[in-house]
C-alpha cells in the first residue's frame, strides 16, 4: 500500500507542477481570482470524513460492529457530501463563468488537477462502500481490520492531497 | 502461493511456440492455453522474454531500413513521412517494448528463485501486468494499420520517440498517430507500474529464511532498486500523456504555445521520467553481470557492500539528473550549471563499479564462457559509452553535440553496446536453468563476435558524423558534408549485427531440443536458483532452503571454509 | 589543412576526421578572402568564430581526460582478461583464493574520480559563465532568426531587412569586442540552429525566445541544419551563413534595403505571379504581393540556394519548383499551384529579375 501511494504522489506531483507552472500564464480570462471561492463545506465534509473513518476502525478494534457500522457509513455520507459540492462548484464554473478544460491554461490545469482528485474520492467511496456491504452482510469480522486499515490509510492519502489541492489551487493561485 | 495455476507440467518456450502436437509434452493448444492462462512467474517471465526479443527483430528491422536509407546521400528508398514513422517507431519500440519486457522477464523469472520464494507475491496480477504491456505493443503496432485506416491522415506515430510538444498538438499531427503513441504507453505504463509495485513486494515479503536484505543476491538488489525507480518515475510519463492525451480531445491546453503553453514543460515531463528510465534499463544488466562475472571469475564479488550502496546512490542521484538533456533549449545558467554538476557525479558510483568487477577478475581464474565473454565486452563498451556521456555532460560540449549522431552513438554505445550485450549474457547464463539444456557454445561464440564486430562497426562511425555536425532524425542529406563515408560503414555494420542476432535466434530454439543435458547447476554457482531442478518445478523448492551467507551454493560445497564465518 | 576547402572532396574528408579521432586536432584553417569559399564540412574541432572556439578549447580537455581514463581503465580490463585467464585444467579443480573486497582499496580507487569530476564540474562552470554572459556591446549587430517550417526568416530590425534562409553577417576582427547576436523565434514548432565552425546551436522555442553570439574571424559561407526535428522536412531546413567582409555586407544591406526593381519587370510574370494567388503567402516589396506565411521574394534572385538550401537557384530546379514544390522537398508546405507550362515560364522570368 505504501508503494501504491508513492506512485499515487508523483501523478499528482506533476498535476501540481503543472498547475503552479502555468499560475497566471493564461492568456484570456476567466483568471482565478474572478471565479474561484473557498470551498470551504467541502474541505470540512472531506477531512472530517478522516476523523471518522478512525473511530470507525477503533470500532471495529473494539469489536463493536454496530459502531463501525455507523461510523463507516458517517464517512461515506462526508465523502459523498464532498463530491456533491464539487459537482455544484463545477457546474457554476462551467454554466455560470463559462471556465471548461478548453478555455485557457487555467482551466486545464484546474479540471485536471481537481479532476484527477475527485476520481480518486470516487474510488475510494466505491471501496468504502464494498467494505459497508460485506459488513452488513456480516462478513466483515475483527479479524479483517488489518484489510480496513488499508483503506483508511488509501483515504486519509486522499485527503491529504486535497489539503495540498486546497492549498495550491483555492489559497495561492485564488489571488491571480 | 498457488492460485488457480494451472498446473501441467509443460514447461514455456520461447515465443514463437515451437509447435510439437501430439508429444508427450501435451498438445499445441494445451500449451498455447497454459501460456495465456498461466501465473506462475516462470512462465510470465519467458513470456515477457520472448515478447521483448519479437519486438527486437521487429523495432531491429526498422533499424536496417534506417540504416539502408541512409546508406548514401539524397537516397530516396523511404520517404519522409516514412523515415519519421520509421525513427519514432524504431526508439519507443525498442526502450518500451523491448529493453523493459527483457528486464521485467528475466527479474519475473530469477527473482523468486534467488529468494527462495515459491512465487510471486501477487501471481494473478503479475499476469495482468504482463498482458498490458503485450497488448500496449500490439496496440502501438497496430497504428500503423489503424491510424491511416481511420482518418486518411498519418499512419504510425511520428514525433520522435519523447513526443516533443508542440510538434504532438493536433495542429502538426492530424489524425491519431500520436494518440496511440500516447495510449499505447499509458497501458504499458500501468503494467510496469504494477510489476514494479509487485516485484518490490515480493523482495521484501517472501524472502526464504536466513536471507537478510544484506546476504540477497546483487541481481535481486539491482531488481530492486529498479523497480523502485520504476515506481516513482513511470507516473509522470503517465501524467505528462494523460494531458497530451486530454489536449488533443477536450482542447486542453497544457503544451499548446499558440494559447500560452510551454514547450519546454513537456520536455521536462518527459525527462523526469527519461532519464531515470535509462537507469531502469542498465542496472539490470549490471545486475547480471554482478552474477556471471563472478562464478567465471571463480571468487566472489568484491566489495559488496559498496555495490549495493553505488547502486542505491545511482538510484537516487539518477532523479536529479534529467535536465542534462535540454542543455541548449535555454535553460537559466544556474540550471545549467546544476545539471552538469549532478550528472558529472553519478560517473563516480559508476565507475565503483567497473573498477570492482575488475578487482572481482583480479586473481580469478577466468573461464571465457560465451556469457563471460558478453559480459566483459559489455564492460569495455559502457566504459567508452559512459565517457561519452561524461563529454555530453560537460554542458558546453553538449552544445556543440547535442541533437548531433553523437548522441546517437552515445546512447547505441550504452543500450546495445552495454544492455543488449547484459541481456545476452543473462540469457546465455540462465537458460539452462529455464530449459534444463545449454545453449550451444560454438554459435555463441559466432554470434558473440558478429554482434560485437556489427556494433562497432555501426556505432563507431556515428561519433564522427555528429563531430562533422550530421544531426540526428534527417532522413537524407547532401554530399560533400563529409559524411557519406561514415554512414556507409555504419549501414554496413547493421548486416552483421542482423546475421549475429539471426545465429543467436537460431540457437535459441535448436538448443532447446539439441542442446546438451544441463543438470541442476552447469555452471558450478552459488546462488539459491541453482538449487533446484532445471528447469524448477512450478513450486520451485521441494523444501524452502534456509540460507547463511550471500553464497548458500557454495557453503554446501565447501564446508571446509564456508562463507558465513566472514560475515 | 585542407579540410574546408570546396563543398567537393567528400571522400577525402575521412582524412581529418580521423585525425580529429586520433586527438590531433585544433589546427586553425588559414583565412580565405574568397567570399563563396563553401566550408561545407563543420567539423566541431575547427572553429573560426569566438563561441565555437571557446567550447572547442573545454572539448579538447575534456576529451584528453576521458581518453586518460579511457587507456588506464580498458588496459586494466585486458590486463585482467590475460593475466587471470584459466590455464588448463588443474584451474578448474582449485578454486582460487576467495577474496571478498576491502574497503581500503575501493575508497582508494574512489578518490580520483572525484578529482576529475571535481575539476570537469568548475572548467563547465567557468565556460558556460563565460557564453552565457550576456554581451552589452551597444555596436553588435542584431539578427533576428525565426524558424517556419521548413525555413528560416531573417530580420535586422536596425536597417528594416527582411531575408530569409540566408544569413549574411560581418566578419569580426577577432581581437576587438565585437560581435553578431542572433535571437532565436519559431512561430510553429521547435526548430535547432546549429553552425558547428561559428558557434554552439541552440533550440528555437515558440513563445520562447533564445539568443546566441557568432565573432567569425573568416568569411565565407557556413553550412548548418535545423538540428531539432520538425516535421517532415526537417532534414531539408538547412542554414547558410555568408560571412562577409564588412564593405561588402554594407553593400549587401544596401541594395536589399531597395524595394524590387519597379515595372523594368515582364509585366505578365508579375501578373501571373500576384493573379495566381502567390502573393498571400510570399512578400514582394513594392508590390501587392505581402503574405508573410512564405518566404520574403523581394530580392529571391540574389539568393543561391531554393527551399532553404534543398537545390541551387538556377533556372532548372526553379521551374522544377514553381510545378511542383513537393518534388524537391517533398512534404514541405507550399502546395503545388497546378501552374501551366506557360505560366511557369513568365514567373520563372519575373522571379529573375528580383535582384
Ligand atoms: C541506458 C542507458 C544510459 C546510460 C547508462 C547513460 C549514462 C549516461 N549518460 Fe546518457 N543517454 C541515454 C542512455 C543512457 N545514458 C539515452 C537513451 C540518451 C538519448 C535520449 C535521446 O535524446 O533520444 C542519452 C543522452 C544523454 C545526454 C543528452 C545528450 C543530448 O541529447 O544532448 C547526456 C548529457 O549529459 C548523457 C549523459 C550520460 C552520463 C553522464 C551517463 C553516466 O551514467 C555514465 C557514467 C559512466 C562512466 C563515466 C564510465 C565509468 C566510470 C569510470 C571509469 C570512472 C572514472 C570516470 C570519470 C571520473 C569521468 N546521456
Ligand atoms: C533498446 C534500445 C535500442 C536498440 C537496441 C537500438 C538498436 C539499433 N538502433 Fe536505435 N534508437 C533507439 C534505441 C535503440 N536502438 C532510440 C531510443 C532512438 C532514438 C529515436 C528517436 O530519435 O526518436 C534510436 C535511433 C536510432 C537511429 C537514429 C535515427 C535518426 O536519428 O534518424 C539509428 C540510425 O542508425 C539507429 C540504429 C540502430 C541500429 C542499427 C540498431 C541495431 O542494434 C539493431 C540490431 C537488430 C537487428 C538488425 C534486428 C534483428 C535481426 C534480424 C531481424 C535479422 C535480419 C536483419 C538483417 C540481416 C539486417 N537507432
Ligand atoms: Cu526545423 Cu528541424
Ligand atoms: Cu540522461
Amino acid at each position: 500500500m505504501i508503494l501504491v501511494i508513492l506512485t499515487e504522489s508523483a501523478l499528482f506531483t506533476i498535476f501540481v507542477v503543472a498547475y503552479v507552472y502555468y499560475i497566471g500564464k493564461s492568456l484570456n480570462p476567466p483568471y482565478p481570482h474572478e471565479v474561484l471561492e473557498l470551498p470551504i463545506l467541502g474541505t470540512i465534509a472531506l477531512l472530517s470524513s478522516s476523523g471518522t473513518i478512525v473511530r470507525a476502525e477503533q470500532m471495529l478494534k473494539r469489536g463493536s460492529l454496530k459502531g463501525f457500522h455507523q461510523w463507516w457509513g458517517l464517512t461515506i455520507l462526508l465523502g459523498a457530501g464532498f463530491l456533491l459540492y464539487t459537482g455544484l462548484e463545477w457546474q457554476k464554473l462551467i454554466h455560470r463563468d463559462g471556465l471548461t478544460i478548453s478555455t485557457n491554461l487555467f482551466g486545464s490545469t484546474f479540471y485536471s488537477l481537481v479532476g484527477l482528485h475527485a476520481s480518486h474520492v470516487v474510488v475510494g467511496l466505491i471501496l468504502l462502500s464494498i467494505i459497508l456491504f460485506a459488513s452488513m452482510r456480516g462478513s466483515i469480522q475483527h479479524r479483517h481490520h488489518e484489510h480496513i486499515e488499508m483503506i483508511s490509510w488509501y483515504w486519509h492519502f486522499v485527503d491529504a492531497i486535497w489539503v495540498v489541492v486546497f492549498t495550491v489551487v483555492y489559497v495561492i493561485s485564488a489571488r491571480t | 502461493m498457488d492460485d488457480g495455476t494451472i498446473t501441467t507440467t509443460i514447461p514455456a518456450g520461447p515465443e514463437p511456440p515451437p509447435a510439437r502436437p501430439g508429444e508427450e509434452r501435451g498438445t499445441l493448444t494445451a500449451w498455447i492455453q497454459d501460456l495465456i492462462f498461466t501465473v506462475d512467474h516462470k512462465k510470465l517471465g519467458l513470456l515477457y522474454i520472448g515478447t521483448g526479443w519479437l519486438f527486437f527483430v521487429a523495432a531491429g528491422i526498422m533499424a536496417s531500413l534506417i540504416r539502408a536509407q541512409l546508406v548514401r546521400p539524397n537516397n530516396h528508398l523511404v520517404s519522409p513521412e516514412t523515415f519519421n514513422a520509421l525513427f519514432t517507431m524504431h526508439g519507443t519500440v525498442m526502450i518500451f517494448f523491448v529493453a523493459m519486457p527483457l528486464v521485467f522477464g528475466f527479474a519475473n523469472y530469477i527473482v523468486p528463485l534467488q529468494i527462495g520464494a515459491r512465487d510471486m507475491a501477487f501471481p494473478r496480477l503479475n499476469a495482468f501486468s504482463f498482458w498490458l504491456t503485450f497488448f500496449g505493443g500490439c496496440l502501438l503496432f497496430f497504428s500503423y494499420v489503424g491510424a491511416p485506416g481511420l482518418y486518411g491522415a498519418g499512419g504510425a506515430p511520428a514525433a520522435a520517440w519523447f513526443a516533443l510538444a508542440p510538434l504532438t498538438s493536433r495542429a502538426f499531427s492530424q489524425g491519431p498517430s500520436v494518440d496511440y503513441w500516447s495510449l499505447a504507453l499509458l497501458v504499458s505504463g500501468a503494467g510496469s507500474i504494477t510489476g514494479g509495485v509487485n516485484i518490490m513486494v515480493t523482495i521484501f515479503c517472501y524472502r526464504t529464511r536466513g536471507m537478510t536484505l544484506y546476504r540477497m543476491p546483487l541481481f535481486t538488489w539491482l531488481i530492486l532498486v529498479t523497480m523502485f525507480l520504476v515506481v516513482m518515475f513511470l507516473p509522470p510519463l503517465s501524467a505528462a500523456q494523460i494531458m497530451l492525451t486530454l489536449q488533443r480531445y477536450l482542447g486542453a491546453k497544457f503544451f499548446e504555445t499558440q494559447a500560452g503553453g510551454s514547450a519546454i514543460l513537456w520536455q521536462h515531463f518527459f525527462w523526469i521520467f527519461g532519464h531515470p528510465e535509462v537507469y531502469i534499463l542498465v542496472l539490470p544488466a549490471f545486475g547480471i553481470l554482478n552474477e556471471v562475472i563472478p562464478i567465471f571469475s571463480r571468487k566472489p564479488i568484491f566489495g559488496y557492500p559498496m555495490m549495493v550502496a553505488a547502486s542505491v546512490l545511482i538510484g537516487f542521484v539518477s532523479a536529479g539528473v534529467w535536465a542534462h538533456h535540454m542543455f541548449t533549449v535555454g535553460l537559466s545558467t544556474f540550471s545549467v550549471t546544476f545539471f552538469a554538476f549532478s550528472t558529472l557525479v553519478i560517473a563516480i558510483p559508476t565507475g565503483l563499479k567497473i573498477f570492482n568487477w575488475l578487482g572481482t577478475m583480479y586473481g580469478g581464474h577466468l573461464r571465457f564462457e560465451v556469457p563471460m565473454l558478453f559480459s566483459i565486452a559489455f564492460i569495455f563498451q559502457f566504459l567508452i559509452a559512459g565517457l561519452t556521456g561524461v563529454m555530453l555532460g560537460v554542458a558546453p560540449f553538449d552544445w556543440q553535440l547535442n541533437d548531433s549522431y553523437f548522441v546517437v552513438a552515445h546512447f547505441h554505445y550504452v543500450i546495445v553496446g552495454g544492455i543488449v550485450m547484459g541481456i545476452f549474457a543473462g540469457t546465455y547464463f540462465w537458460y539452462p536453468k529455464a530449459f534444463g539444456r545449454m545453449m550451444d557454445k560454438t554459435l555463441g561464440q559466432w554470434h558473440f563476435w558478429m554482434f560485437v564486430i556489427g556494433f562497432h562497426l555501426t556505432f563507431d562511425p556515428q561519433h564522427f558524423a555528429g563531430i562533422l555536425g550530421m544531426p540526428r532524425r534527417i532522413y537524407t542529406y547532401q554530399p560533400g558534408r563529409g559524411w557519406e563515408i561514415w554512414n556507409l560503414i555504419s549501414s554496413a555494420g547493421v548486416i552483421f549485427q542482423g546475421i549475429g542476432s539471426l545465429i543467436f535466434i537460431f540457437n535459441l530454439f535448436w538448443s532447446y531440443w539439441k542442446g546438451k543435458k544441463a543438470g541442476e547447476d552447469p555452471w558450478d554457482a552459488w546462488t539459491l536458483e541453482w538449487a533446484t531442478s532445471s528447469p524448477p518445478p512450478d513450486y520451485n523448492f521441494e523444501t524452502l532452503p534456509e540460507v547463511r551467507s550471500r553464497r548458500p551454493l557454495w557453503d554446501l560445497k565447501h564446508p571446509e571454509d564456508p562463507d558465513w564465518k566472514f560475515e | 589543412m585542407k579540410r574546408n576547402r570546396t563543398a567537393k572532396q567528400s571522400p577525402k574528408t575521412w582524412v581529418p576526421a580521423i585525425l580529429v579521432a586520433a586527438g590531433c586536432l585544433g589546427q586553425r584553417t588559414e583565412a580565405w578572402a574568397d567570399d563563396n569559399t563553401v566550408h561545407s564540412v563543420q567539423n566541431i574541432f575547427a572553429p573560426v568564430s569566438g563561441p565555437a572556439e571557446t567550447l572547442n578549447q573545454i572539448a579538447i580537455l575534456v576529451l584528453v581526460i576521458c581518453a586518460a581514463i579511457f587507456l588506464v581503465v580498458a588496459g586494466l580490463t585486458v590486463y585482467a582478461v590475460v593475466r587471470y585467464r584459466r590455464r588448463g585444467p588443474q584451474d578448474d579443480v582449485s578454486e582460487p583464493p576467495q577474496v571478498y573486497g576491502s574497503t581500503a582499496i575501493e575508497l582508494a580507487w574512489t578518490v580520483p574520480p572525484v578529482l576529475i569530476v571535481v575539476v570537469l564540474v568548475l572548467v563547465t562552470a567557468r565556460t558556460i559563465g563565460e557564453i552565457r554572459g550576456p554581451r552589452t556591446n551597444a555596436n553588435d549587430e542584431r539578427v533576428e532568426i525565426i524558424g517556419h517550417r521548413y525555413w528560416w526568416e531573417v530580420r535586422y530590425p536596425k536597417y528594416g531587412v527582411t531575408s530569409a534562409n540566408e544569413i549574411h553577417v560581418p566578419v569580426n576582427d577577432r581581437n576587438v569586442n565585437e560581435a553578431t547576436q542572433l535571437i532565436l523565434k519559431s512561430v510553429d514548432t521547435n526548430h535547432g540552429f546549429w553552425v558547428p565552425q561559428l558557434a554552439g546551436k541552440s533550440w528555437v522555442v515558440p513563445n520562447h525566445e533564445n539568443a546566441m553570439f557568432v565573432q567569425p574571424w573568416e568569411t565565407g559561407i557556413y553550412l548548418g541544419n535545423c538540428t531539432v526535428f520538425c516535421g517532415d522536412q526537417h532534414a531539408n531546413m538547412l542554414i547558410r551563413v555568408m560571412v562577409d567582409s564588412k564593405e561588402n555586407f554594407q553593400k549587401w544591406l544596401d541594395q536589399q534595403k531597395q524595394a524590387s526593381p519597379p515595372d523594368s519587370a515582364p509585366n505578365e510574370g508579375k501578373n501571373q505571379f500576384l493573379v495566381n494567388s502567390c502573393g498571400s503567402c510570399h512578400r514582394v516589396n513594392g508590390t501587392a504581393a505581402n503574405g508573410v506565411f512564405g518566404p520574403d521574394l523581394t530580392h529571391f534572385a540574389s539568393r543561391q540556394t531554393l527551399g532553404s538550401g534543398v537545390a541551387p537557384n538556377d533556372d532548372d530546379n526553379l521551374r522544377s519548383w514553381l510545378r511542383d514544390p513537393q518534388v524537391l522537398k517533398p512534404g514541405c508546405l507550399m502546395p503545388n499551384m497546378k501552374l501551366s507550362n506557360p505560366q511557369v515560364e513568365q514567373i520563372l522570368a519575373y522571379l529573375k529579375t528580383l535582384k
